[in-house]
């Protein structure tokens, strides 16, 4: 550990997108393969909602969701701050651009119709369900486990002359080096400012002259460790995913069964109750 | 110009549940023109109190002096730029900062940010070229078409091009080959003798510090619990040995001839030519007795 993780890392601190945190709760023990069907298959239901008993029920199933995974709300609101930002945007642009409707109030030049508070609170109740459940499923899964459970789902493409578990090596791959890149960022960094390189000040056609001393090396080395994780595979024997056998199991259980069938049921409500 | 870290503690991560500390209450003073050792563990802070020494890191607790400049925790440290420059720092595997498209415009990148004119920083790069060892020709080419241990000099030159006061070196030599690791350090030890840079070499090679250093400061889990001269850190092999430190190869051998010889010598030797002569010496008295 010749470098610890110092600027780069700060910015990151608070984000919690594909984040993971390890937990045994009803949600972090479903197989990665029920969880992952289960989100997809929910962002496609979601649009199924259209009146307030739709979007009130999207928002309690949610809500127990998020209950039932055992992450503190106050921490996943603090951790999607800057999607909340983008949240309350979309809302102004609803209530402010919609003209249907009763006229609710009228602020000099702005006026705001009954459709549009509808619209408005709508489309954020929508979006905000989308990025929890989604924010769920990353922060109760493991990226390993993601991969390994899209590779399994993806298998029956290999048929069609997909290169499924190249896909799925390539994504554990990826995930695998993040950590490593920032820490190189970081390292790299402090050693162009140690040079009076200056990422933080100056006018912006400066700073972005600023990027290539930092980006240049960092390529480099990117390549550098691909060409040598390629090598270390090859003399270790790796031919691709063929007659290939897996350390890490999934096992479908009752649990997996019991979401899929909530999921079966949450949307014939939605189904029933929509207009 | 002095650099004295008073009561430094820092944390990785600060205010958040991450939070994790490096270093603990570390004083440290480094007087002008000196070679000073820090060696230490894997893990013990060494790479975190290097870059306090130009500001790259900011105390959590406590504060660093760098000549009149005061880096204090809890205040916002401006304009760092002078310090950097003063201050120059060779990372572990400065290779990795290379990034222009020849050698020439990437030793001129430093004094150029630090506001040199062009042809003052191309006659620096000339200068420098030669002296980290390499044909002049090299200015000219590709930093990327160089061998590991060319990069390593052309980086090196790189940060002397600064013109600091002070040079930190971290690991200068690591993965390079025995004799390129001895013109390294030699290079460094008669800029530091000629130019009078203080000198800061961060290192876990006891043969290194022993060699060149005036002081060594012994860094053990975040804190520094010793510092001193060769002389006096080496005598000691039960403290080092607390520490998970051995004593470099002449001082064991010198212990083992103590040991055949049946008595000390009066004092410790840092090299090969020192502990002849110390020998010989004791062997003549040894007769004249």
């Amino acid at each position: 550990m010749p470098y610890e993780r110092g600027v780069t890392l700060k910015m990151m601190e608070k984000m919690i997108f594909g984040r993971y945190i390890p937990g045994d709760s009803f949600v972090h023990r479903l197989d990665p393969r029920s969880k992952l069907m289960f989100v997809f298959a929910f962002i496609v239901v979601v649009f199924l909602a259209n009146n307030i008993v739709t979007y009130a029920l999207l928002l309690a199933f949610t809500l127990l969701v998020i209950l039932m995974s055992r992450i503190r709300l106050y921490f996943l609101i603090n951790g999607l701050k800057p999607v909340i930002i983008l949240l309350v945007f979309t809302f102004l642009i609803h209530i402010f651009f919609t003209r249907e409707g009763d006229l609710l109030f009228e602020l000099g030049f702005l006026k705001v119709y009954e459709e549009g508070l509808r619209q408005g609170i709508f489309i954020s109740i929508r979006f905000l369900v989308l990025v929890f459940m989604t924010s769920i499923l990353t922060l109760t899964t493991s990226p390993i486990s993601i991969t390994d459970g899209i590779e399994v789902l993806l298998n029956p493409l290999k048929k069609f002359k997909m290169p499924v578990h190249e896909l799925a090596l390539m994504m554990s791959i990826a995930l695998r080096f993040i950590p490593t890149l920032m820490d190189e960022t970081d390292k790299i960094m402090k050693a162009q400012m140690a040079r009076g390189s200056d990422l933080s000040a100056g006018p912006l056609k400066e700073r972005v002259k600023a990027v290539v001393p930092l980006l240049v090396p960092l390529f480099v080395s990117a390549f550098k460790r691909a060409e040598d994780l390629a090598t270390a595979m090859e003399v270790r024997g790796y031919r691709g995913g063929e007659g290939r056998t897996r350390y890490r199991q999934l096992k479908w259980d009752w649990r997996d069964t019991l979401c899929m069938v909530i999921f079966v049921a949450m949307t014939a409500l939605l189904v029933f109750y929509r207009s | 110009m002095d650099i004295k870290l008073q009561q430094v503690s820092y944390a990785y991560s600060m205010g958040t549940p991450f939070e994790k500390y490096a270093l603990f209450d570390v004083d440290l003073t480094i007087p002008h023109g000196t070679y000073q050792a820090i060696i230490g563990h894997t893990g013990s802070g060494k790479s975190t109190i290097l870059q306090h020494f130009n500001g790259l890191l900011k105390p959590s607790k406590g504060q660093v002096h760098i000549g009149d400049r005061v880096i204090a925790a809890g205040r916002k440290a401006k304009e760092l730029k002078p310090v950097r420059q003063k201050v120059g720092i060779v990372f572990q595997f400065p290779e990795h900062q290379l990034f222009e498209e020849t050698v020439l415009k990437d030793i001129m990148f430093g004094p150029m940010n630090f506001g040199v004119s062009e042809q003052v920083a191309e006659q620096r790069a000339h200068d420098l070229i030669k002296l980290v060892g390499l044909p002049e020709d090299v200015l000219d080419k590709s930093p990327f078409d160089l061998s590991g241990g060319q990069m390593r000099r052309v980086a090196i030159a790189g940060v002397l091009a600064m013109d600091p006061e002070v040079i930190v070196l971290d690991e200068p030599t690591a993965g390079l080959d025995p004799r390129g690791q001895k013109e390294i350090m030699d290079m460094f030890y008669s800029l530091h003798k000629e130019r009078g840079l203080t000198t800061i070499l961060v290192t876990h090679s006891m043969e290194d510090a022993a060699r060149y250093a005036d002081n060594i400061a012994i860094m053990h889990e975040g804190r520094c619990v010793l510092n001193g001269t060769p002389q006096e850190i080496f005598s000691d092999a039960d403290t080092l040995e607390k520490y998970r430190l051995e004593l470099p190869h002449i001082v064991r051998f010198q212990r083992r001839i103590e040991k055949l010889m049946g008595r000390s010598l009066p004092k410790i030797c840092l090299t090969e030519e020192d502990l002849a002569a110390e020998v010989a010496h004791a062997l003549r008295e040894g007769r004249d007795a």
